[in-house]
C-alpha cells in the first residue's frame, strides 16, 4: 500500500489527480469514513485509488446488499449511506435497495462505474444505461464522462441526497473519466442548483389557519411521521403535544420519533395499526400530520377516511400536498422550524376527556392481546419479539425485514429514541433487514443492533452473513421462523380460503449456516428458552444468529384488510378461540 | 379538458426522459409537447397540452416541480395567454377543383409553402382551434400527409416567465 494522499484544503493549489482519486478526494471531504461495494471491471480504477485514502470499504456478497447497508447506515446515523458498483450487473443489483431508499426518502449516494464513454450505446461488455433505468427510483442521477465533471456530480449528489426531503442519487461515471487526469483542488464553496430550492419556510396566512383549526379542535390527533427523525423535531413534536395535550400516533416509519412511552403516544395507526388509535383517527375533529404522506396503508380506503376531521399537513415536500388527502392548511416547509413557528403561536389546550376517552378503548383491546393470553406451551413471535424488548430495555437498534415479524416489531418493540428502528416501509423490501442491521452497526458501533427477520426474507439476503462474519461486526439475528412466508399466507387465510399456494418454505438448518460462517447459531422453540438465549447472543462476541421456530399459523392483529376503512379490523379472536393452533414440527 | 403548461427547463441530456416519465407513471395523456430554445442560454422552454382536469394538472405541476432540472412553471391554465399551432398539410390537387382549394386557403389565410405536381403543401398556422377548422375543411379534398407543431403558447401582459437566477 501506498502513503495515503493527503486531500487539498488550501484553496487556489490545485493539485494533479486522476478521476478515480477525485471521487475519494470528493467523498473524504463529504465526511464520508465507510462504503459498501463491490468491485468490477468499469470501477477498477476506482477500487485501485481507494487504497490511497483512509475511508474504510466494506465488501458486500451481492451490490443489493451494498444499497441496503449504506440505507441502514444512514437511517441509523441520518448521515448520507454510500454504495458502490461496477457497470451492468453491478449496477442493476443496486435496484432494489435504490428503490427501498426512494420510497422512504434514504439519504443515499450511489456511485456507479460505466463502460468507456465511446462504448456507451454499442452495448459493450457489461454497458447497461443505468441512470435510465432507476430514473423513477432515485431523487436524481448524474452520467459523468469527463474527469472534471465528478467533483460537481458528487457535490450535487450530496447536497441533493440529505437536503429537503432526503433520496437516493446515483452518480454513474465512465472508466475513462475515471482513469483521465486534471488538475484538481476542493470547490468549499456550498452547491447552488438553478431547479432546487428545497429550503422553503412557511407562510403566515398557513400557520394562522393552523392555529384557528387547532384552537376549535375538540377531538385532535398527531399523525408523526418520518419526517420527525429527518428534520430532528422530536424535542419540538413532544413540546408542542403537551402544549396542546394532543394523542400522538405513530406511522411505521415515524416509531421512535416521539416516546412509546409517552402518556400522549397511542400507538401505531393503520393497517396493523392500534384499533384504538385507527378509531381515535376515524372519530377525530382534526388531523395533525406531521412529516407523512397519507399512504395507503395508514388510511385504509380514502373515502371513509378520517371524515369528520380537518387536516393540517406539514411536510417538505410540497408534492405531497393533497395528494391523498386535501389539507385544509398546507405548510410547505422543515416540520422543527414550523413547530418552533407554531409553537409561539400555539395555546395551551385541554382535551382530557378525549384523551380518556381514547384511553377507554384500549380495555377493550388489551383482553385480545396475546401478551395477556395465558401460556398455551406454543412459542409466539410477539412473545419473542416482546421479550426481545424487554431483555434489551428497549435500547436495541432494530432493523427488519418486510412481513409478519415487520408488524410484530412494530407493535411489540417500544421504541424510545429516533433512528431505533430501521424498516423498509414503502418498498416493503424482503431482504432488507440483515444489510441494513449490517449498515446500521458500522454507522453507530457501540450500539446494540439486532436484525428481526422472516425465515423468507433472511434467505434472500443471507449471504451477507459472510459480510458480517469478514468484517468482525455483531448484530443478532434473530430469525422469526414459522416455516411460511407468513404475511402472504395470513392473507390466504383470510381472503383466499387458506389455499396456501407457494407459501410454505422448507428451510435449511439456520444454526448449522450461522456455524459454516464461524458463527453462533442458537435455536429456541420453548418460551422458558426465550431470555437465556437472548442473553447469551448478547453476550457473545460477533455475529450471533437465533432461529425461533414459533407458531406457524399465528396471523397479525388487527389487521385493515386492503381498501377497506380503517375502523373495519379484522381483530385478533377472542381468547376461546385460540385453541385451534398447530405444534407442527417444521 | 385540455390544460396548457409552461416549464422552463435545463437544456441538458436526459431532461425530456424526465418530464415525460411524470406523465407516463401516472398515465396522464400528453396532447402535445413542444420544446425549444429561450433567449436564455442552456435554458430551454416546454409547452405541455394535458388532457386533463384541474386535479390532475396540479399533481402533475407538482411533480415536475420536484425535478431538479426544472426551473419554472407555469399554468396558463389560470389566465389569458396567446397560444399558437402550425400544421404543414400535403393536400392531393389532382383529381379535382383546383379552385375549390385555392378558395380555402384564400379564405384561411394559409399559406401554399409547396407546389408539386399531385399535390400541394399547405402552411396554417393560429390558434389551435382555427388550425382544426382549416384541417376541418381540406379533409374533403384529401390530405395526403399533415404534421402540426403541437401549441406553443405564452401569457398575455407584461408579465414575463423567467428562469433568471435569484
Amino acid at each position: 500500500m501506498t502513503d495515503v494522499i493527503r486531500t487539498v484544503h488550501t484553496a487556489g493549489m490545485p493539485t494533479q489527480r486522476t478521476g478515480a482519486q477525485t471521487i475519494w478526494e470528493c467523498l473524504v471531504h463529504e465526511g464520508v469514513t465507510t462504503v459498501f461495494g463491490y468491485p468490477g471491471g468499469a470501477i477498477l480504477p476506482t477500487y485501485d485509488a481507494m487504497l490511497d485514502y483512509p475511508i474504510h470499504h466494506v465488501l458486500v456478497r451481492h451490490e443489493q446488499g451494498a444499497s441496503h447497508m449504506a440505507d441502514g447506515y444512514a437511517r441509523a446515523s441520518g448521515q448520507v449511506g454510500v454504495a458502490i458498483a461496477t457497470s451492468g450487473p453491478g449496477a442493476t443489483n443496486l435496484v432494489t435497495g435504490i428503490a427501498t431508499a426512494q420510497m422512504d426518502s434514504v439519504p443515499m449516494v450511489c456511485i456507479t462505474g460505466q463502460v468507456p464513454s465511446h462504448l456507451i450505446g454499442y452495448d459493450a461488455f457489461q454497458e447497461t444505461d443505468i441512470t435510465g433505468i432507476t430514473l423513477p427510483i432515485t431523487k436524481h442521477s448524474f452520467l459523468v464522462t469527463r474527469v472534471e465533471d465528478i467533483m460537481p456530480a458528487i457535490k450535487q449528489a450530496f447536497f441533493l441526497a440529505k437536503s429537503g426531503r432526503p433520496g437516493p442519487v446515483l452518480v454513474d461515471i465512465t472508466k475513462d473519466a475515471q482513469n483521465a487526469t486534471h488538475q484538481w483542488e476542493w470547490d468549499p464553496q456550498p452547491v447552488k442548483m438553478r431547479g432546487y430550492r428545497p429550503a422553503q419556510s412557511a407562510s403566515r396566512p398557513e400557520l394562522d389557519k393552523a392555529i384557528a383549526l387547532i384552537r376549535s379542535s375538540r377531538k385532535p390527533v398527531i399523525l408523526a411521521g418520518q419526517g420527525i427523525l429527518q428534520s430532528g423535531a422530536m424535542r419540538e413534536v413532544k413540546l408542542f403535544a403537551e402544549r396542546v395535550n394532543c394523542p400522538v400516533a405513530m406511522t411505521l416509519l415515524g416509531l421512535g420519533g416521539f416516546p412509546a412511552s409517552h402518556p400522549l403516544n397511542i400507538g401505531m395507526m393503520g393497517m396493523h395499526g392500534e384499533s384504538w388509535v385507527n378509531h381515535a383517527i376515524q372519530e377525530a375533529d382534526l388531523l395533525l400530520a406531521f412529516g407523512m404522506r397519507f399512504d395507503d396503508r395508514v388510511t385504509g380506503t380514502l373515502k371513509t377516511y378520517a371524515p369528520h376531521a380537518k387536516k393540517i399537513h406539514i411536510d417538505i415536500d410540497p408534492s405531497e400536498i393533497n395528494k391523498n388527502v386535501r389539507a385544509d392548511a398546507a405548510i410547505v416547509a422543515d416540520l422543527r422550524e414550523t413547530l418552533r413557528e407554531l409553537l409561539e403561536l400555539v395555546p395551551a389546550c385541554d382535551h382530557a376527556s378525549w384523551l380518556k376517552y381514547i384511553g377507554s378503548m384500549k380495555g377493550e383491546s388489551a383482553v385480545r392481546d396475546i401478551q395477556t393470553l395465558p401460556d398455551n406451551g406454543h412459542l409466539y413471535a410477539p412473545h419473542v419479539i416482546n421479550d426481545i424488548w424487554r431483555l434489551t430495555g428497549g435500547k436495541a437498534i432494530v432493523a427488519t425485514d418486510v412481513g409478519q415479524h415487520q408488524m410484530w416489531e412494530a407493535q411489540y418493540y417500544h421504541h424510545e429514541e429516533p433512528r431505533s428502528l430501521i424498516t423498509s416501509g414503502g418498498l416493503g423490501t424482503m431482504g432488507f433487514g440483515l444489510p441494513a442491521a449490517i449498515g446500521a452497526k458500522m454507522a453507530r458501533p457501540d450500539a446494540e443492533v439486532w436484525a428481526i427477520v422472516g425465515d423468507g426474507g433472511f434467505q434472500m439476503t443471507q449471504a451477507e452473513l459472510s459480510t458480517a462474519a469478514q468484517e468482525g461486526v455483531k448484530v443478532n439475528v434473530a430469525i422469526i421462523n414459522n416455516g411460511y412466508l407468513g404475511m402472504v399466507r395470513q392473507w390466504q387465510e383470510f381472503f383466499y380460503e387458506r389455499r396456501y399456494a407457494a407459501t410454505p418454505l422448507r428451510s435449511p438448518d439456520f444454526v448449522k449456516i450461522a456455524e459454516a460462517h464461524g458463527l453462533l447459531g442458537l435455536r429456541v422453540d420453548k418460551r422458558p428458552d426465550v431470555e437465556g438465549i437472548v442473553q447469551r447472543a448478547r453476550e457473545t462476541e460477533g455475529t450471533v444468529l437465533i432461529d425461533f421456530r414459533v407458531e406457524q399459523e399465528d396471523s397479525v392483529y388487527p389487521m385493515v384488510p386492503q381498501g377497506a376503512a380503517l375502523d373495519a379490523m379484522i381483530r385478533r379472536p377472542e381468547p376461546s378461540a385460540l385453541v385451534e393452533t398447530a405444534a407442527d414440527p417444521i | 379538458m385540455n390544460h396548457t403548461i409552461i416549464a422552463l427547463v435545463e437544456d441538458k441530456p436526459g431532461v425530456l426522459n424526465r418530464v415525460a416519465l411524470v406523465f407516463r407513471r401516472r398515465a396522464f395523456n400528453i396532447e402535445s409537447l413542444t420544446v425549444g430554445r429561450t433567449t436564455e442560454p442552456g435554458v430551454s422552454r416546454m409547452t405541455i397540452v394535458l388532457d386533463s382536469d384541474q386535479t390532475s394538472a396540479e399533481r402533475v405541476i407538482a411533480y415536475l416541480y420536484k425535478l431538479v432540472n426544472v426551473l419554472e412553471i407555469e399554468d396558463l391554465g389560470a389566465g389569458p395567454a396567446v397560444a399558437r399551432d402550425l400544421a404543414l398539410v400535403k393536400v392531393a390537387v389532382a383529381g379535382h377543383d383546383k379552385a375549390q382549394l385555392l378558395r380555402v386557403v384564400d379564405e384561411t389565410r394559409a399559406h401554399i409553402v409547396d407546389t408539386g405536381e399531385q399535390t400541394m403543401t399547405l402552411e396554417i398556422t393560429g390558434e389551435p382551434p382555427h388550425v382544426d377548422a382549416v384541417i376541418a375543411r381540406l379533409e374533403p379534398l384529401g390530405i395526403i400527409e399533415m404534421v402540426r407543431t403541437g401549441q406553443v403558447a405564452m401569457r398575455r401582459g407584461d408579465t414575463a416567465l423567467s428562469a433568471q437566477y435569484t
